[in-house]
């Protein structure tokens, strides 16, 4: 995903659903997973105008990546803070930018793991397990 | 989660004399059901949700919906006719619901209910079940209307999570033949009651109905098929005056119709089985969750435009409206049916697990690496020649072992040319023996 391109946000969800879909997960799984991905791809093109999402599945867990080099985020616990956002105003015309982003990623997640740096870029990795 | 193997029926039959094997039906398809077999379209019924945009589609008629002749009717004692309220909108409103109410009497009917006066019993049960905390019942907010069967089987196959969100109340037409059968005939032999449908889709739940054991329903008429000598019959029947239903109940023909019906403000309406499937995917996503009501109708325009209707979906909406207009809110002193019709679903809706490569998920796994390799090496047209409607579903069917990479024209002829190489090289070689211009 880049450029900010809005329209292709959401796809990088919807192929991951329709993969596990194919393996058979169950759908609480899936519902996660795709709430999950959702999330965090949203923030990628809103804060860092794109980036790549990958997603890796073994026989015990799902495993989500997404690396963008965007701003980087200064204060991760302060990001976490439900309701917090930094969503520019023309996101939050769309409906987003509430500041449950972060928040929503980690709840529907079992391992939940942010590294960023101011100026280079965030890295999000997601785990579920299956 | 993999559900037990179900039979999955389905109500699209083809014509093999009229389908050509073309790519449309293959490419519509919201499920990717369908693949182009021997220069015939072939459904394969676990995949089908019904939706019937394949009847909708095929620009060579060859596709059609399993229904029953009106000349079924005879069979019964007393002949009911259950029109869903889309009939109405099929003929201009100088043809009275009075009127045509008539016609299926002078068609030989003895009797009739209209569908929508049912609907008006499901809008109030639909506003109670909305009015009920969600959290109780177990019944997560937005509630997705459960009336569009394609909706409800779309939900099954391809958003299972959403399950919880089906409002668990049996639809309008069902409630209809149930008052007919067990409140106005109670114990009665040689009742038929006959369904006027728009869609394929509620000809298969009278047969596999969704959320109950058994439908009252005896027989289903296709619209299209009594347009015709209804419209005659309309012409010549003393008019009497039948109509009962109020503008609540029309309105659940069409998309806006039962939110409109419920005054329900929080929700969303939308038709046409992508649009819906949109919504979903949002949905599951996280999205949504503000709102109370999803009113999801696979057709463009909502029932108006089922895929068995003859007139344009948005000219027969215009036309239901007017209907609506002219028309009390509710039946007028309504007919109590006591006891009241239990509206519960009283069997579950499961996951439909037709989508997933292997029951083993490990095998799937496997399966899915080898998808990804062969989707790379296909060309990424899409175009439908190999009979799936896209590379990457072709890659699939080779996993599965439905179909060979040659079937792909372009791997073919890639194939062809290094043969022709091979070939053109093994022409070089001449027997030593032969060729005197060889030094050797």
């Amino acid at each position: 995903m880049d450029d900010g391109d809005f329209s292709l946000a959401g796809r990088a969800s919807s192929e991951l659903k329709r993969v596990l879909g194919r393996l058979g997960i169950g759908p609480e799984t899936v519902r996660r997973a795709a709430i999950a991905m959702y999330e965090a791809e949203i923030n990628m093109v809103i804060h860092a105008g794109g980036g790549v999402a990958e997603a890796e599945i073994g026989k015990d867990s799902v495993v989500i990546t997404l690396s963008d080099a965007g701003p980087g985020i200064p204060d991760i616990p302060l990001a976490m803070t439900e309701g917090w956002s930094t969503a520019p105003d023309r996101f939050r015309e769309l409906g987003f930018g509430a500041g449950m982003g972060l928040p929503n990623m980690r709840r529907n997640c079992d391992e939940f793991d942010i590294e960023s740096e101011v100026g280079k870029g965030t890295c999000v990795r997601m785990i579920i397990y299956l | 989660m993999s559900a037990a193997p179900s039979p999955a029926p389905h109500s699209v039959l083809l014509d093999p004399e009229k389908c050509v094997g073309c790519t449309t039906c293959i490419k519509k398809c919201p499920t990717e059901a369908i693949r182009v077999r021997k220069g015939r379209a072939s459904i394969q019924p676990e995949r089908c949700i019904d939706c019937g945009e394949c009847i909708r589609t095929c620009p060579h008629g060859a596709k059609r919906a399993v229904s029953d002749p009106l000349s079924m009717i005879e069979a019964y004692r007393i002949k009911v006719a259950v029109p869903a309220p889309a009939l109405y909108s099929q003929y201009d409103e100088g043809r009275s619901v009075d009127r045509v109410l008539s016609g299926l009497l002078q068609l030989g009917f003895d009797e009739v209910f209209e569908v929508a006066e049912a609907a008006e019993i499901v809008t109030r049960a639909t506003r109670e079940l909305l009015a009920s905390s969600g959290e109780a019942q177990d019944l997560p907010r937005p509630l997705i209307s459960s009336a569009c069967p394609a909706v409800v089987k779309l939900v099954q196959l391809r958003f299972p999570s959403l399950i919880p969100h089906l409002a668990r109340l049996i639809p309008p037409m069902e409630v209809a033949a149930r008052i007919v059968k067990e409140r106005l005939h109670p114990g009665e032999s040689g009742v038929g009651v006959f369904f006027i449908t728009p869609c394929a889709g509620k000809v298969t739940v009278t047969r596999a109905p969704l959320g109950y054991e058994r439908s009252a329903i005896d027989g289903v008429i296709g619209l299209r098929d009594i347009y015709l000598p209804l419209r005659s019959a309309i012409a010549s029947a003393p008019e009497r005056s039948l109509a009962r239903a109020g503008r609540r109940g029309l309105e659940w023909a069409r998309v806006d119709g039962e939110c409109d019906a419920m005054g329900e403000r929080r929700s969303i309406s939308v038709d046409g089985i992508g649009n819906v499937i949109g919504v979903l995917e949002a949905l599951e996503n996280g999205k949504l969750r503000d709102l109370s009501y999803i009113e999801a109708l696979a057709c463009p325009a909502g029932c108006v435009g089922g895929p068995l209707t003859v007139e344009n979906p948005y000219i027969a909406k215009t036309r239901l409206r007017n209907r609506e207009d002219s028309a009390p809110p509710e039946a007028a002193g309504p007919r109590r049916y006591e006891p009241a019709i239990d509206l519960n679903w009283t069997a579950a809706v499961k996951p439909r697990a037709a989508l997933a490569l292997d029951p083993d998920m490990l095998r799937a796994l496997v399966m899915m690496e080898e998808i990804e390799l062969r989707a790379e090496g296909l060309p990424g047209l899409d175009c439908g020649s190999c009979g799936a409607p896209s590379c990457r579903a072709l890659a699939e069917d080779i996993a599965r072992g439905t179909a060979i990479e040659s079937d792909c024209v372009f791997k073919l002829r890639d194939r062809v040319r290094e043969l022709a190489k091979e070939l053109m090289a093994l022409e070089e070689i001449r027997p030593p023996g032969l060729d005197r211009e060889a030094g050797r």
